[in-house]
């Protein structure tokens, strides 16, 4: 005869096979990364810095260098990016698309020698409005960026709306990044202020 | 038989692993000599610092040994914190709040993790709660009294106990 009792253990059995099928699922056919960690700076200010443009560029690039007043009074995107990263070389056109529809986008780059920097932009295009320097690899590490290249969305304010970690596909420029930038020009909400409360530091 | 030599060997070498640990892979350092402060207590610091935080590229590695250059950067970054007068504390929350709780190897206890802390003690306190109800169920039922045998059972065992048991 079976108790109500005796069916505990197999529905807590059946409760946690469903709870590992989906996971396995999502990290499986489900195409989740659990390698991408969520940003602890979404709706905080972007941090402060004031990065060098890229050395001896050729005349014909004018890019100016990028420092955190820069990102207030519009919506943009902020692309950490070297010249050594094969991801961000593919990630280019992508960028380069972005720019040609207006979008405003400004370079950190990462840790790259000078002349290597410029013959990247020379030869696939710029598609940076400014481009800081970070050779130290500290203002990288106070957008909590972990991986390259990495793309921040950021509000008309200043604040860190969205954290792209690797590159940007070209099926995700329809489906994620123009609607977080459509999404980006509209008022900030109230988690963005308790954010911001809690940024600090130098 | 020498089969059985070879995996006894290798089922007693973790048991001479410590008394081996100076040649022990685990002392190869990803620290560089060039980040290492020149004040003992500092760097004693540090290490305990970099052994508690995540390196976010390798992601099952502290930062103390891990290669990847971001935690070497890190590394660097905690001794130039705790050189600038940051407490461990005030060192570790400074990294936390660029990289969010993940850097941390140990996870902090709030509203969030409370199930990851709470939930092995609950599920024990469940299955010890549900071990003791079987156990007395177990006990009642066997303390409970026999109903005697009817007038039926008790000739058929009588006539089982007369019989005579064959040669």
């Amino acid at each position: 005869m079976l108790r109500p009792l005796t069916l505990i253990p197999v529905a807590v059995f059946a409760v946690l096979a469903v709870v590992f099928a989906v996971y396995l699922w999502q990290v499986g056919p489900g195409g989740k990364d659990i390698s991408k960690i969520p940003s602890a700076m979404i709706n905080k200010p972007a941090p402060q810095f004031d990065l060098k443009p890229i050395a001896n560029l050729p005349a014909r690039l004018k890019i100016p260098g990028l420092k955190t007043a820069d990102l207030k009074g519009g919506v943009s995107l902020v692309n950490v990016w070297a010249s050594w990263c094969p991801p961000c070389r593919i990630e280019h056109p992508v960028l380069m698309n972005l720019a040609q529809q207006g979008v405003t986008i400004y370079g950190i780059n990462y840790k790259d020698k000078p002349e290597d920097a410029a013959r990247f932009l020379d030869q696939l295009g710029n598609p940076f409005k400014k481009v800081g320097v970070d050779n130290t690899g500290r203002t990288a590490i106070d957008w909590g960026v972990y991986g390259y290249p990495e793309t921040f969305v950021v509000d008309a304010s200043g604040h860190i709306r969205y954290r792209h970690v690797g590159q940007i596909y070209p099926h995700q420029l329809e489906s994620l990044i123009l609607p977080l930038l459509k999404q980006a020009a509209q008022p900030v909400t109230d988690s963005s202020k308790a954010g911001s409360a809690g940024a600090g530091g130098s | 038989m020498r089969i059985f030599l070879f995996i006894a060997a290798l089922l007693a070498a973790p048991l001479c692993a410590p008394a081996l640990s100076p040649l022990a892979p685990s002392e190869a350092l990803a620290l560089q000599p060039d980040e290492i402060l020149k004040d003992p207590a500092l760097e004693a610091r540090a290490r305990e610092i970099s052994k508690e935080l995540r390196c976010l590229v390798c992601q099952n590695q502290s930062i103390d040994d891990s290669d990847a250059t971001l935690a070497r950067d890190l590394r660097i970054l905690v001794r130039d914190r705790l050189t600038a007068g940051d407490t461990d504390t005030e060192a570790v929350d400074f990294i936390v709040e660029r990289y969010g709780d993940f850097v941390l190897l140990r996870p902090p206890f709030k509203n969030s993790t409370l199930i990851l802390w709470i939930g092995p003690g609950v599920i024990f306190a469940i299955g010890i709660f549900g071990v003791t109800l079987w156990h007395r169920r177990r006990r009642v039922a066997v303390a409970a009294p026999v109903a005697p045998l009817s007038a039926d059972e008790r000739a058929r065992v009588d006539a089982m106990l007369a019989e005579k048991p064959d040669q």
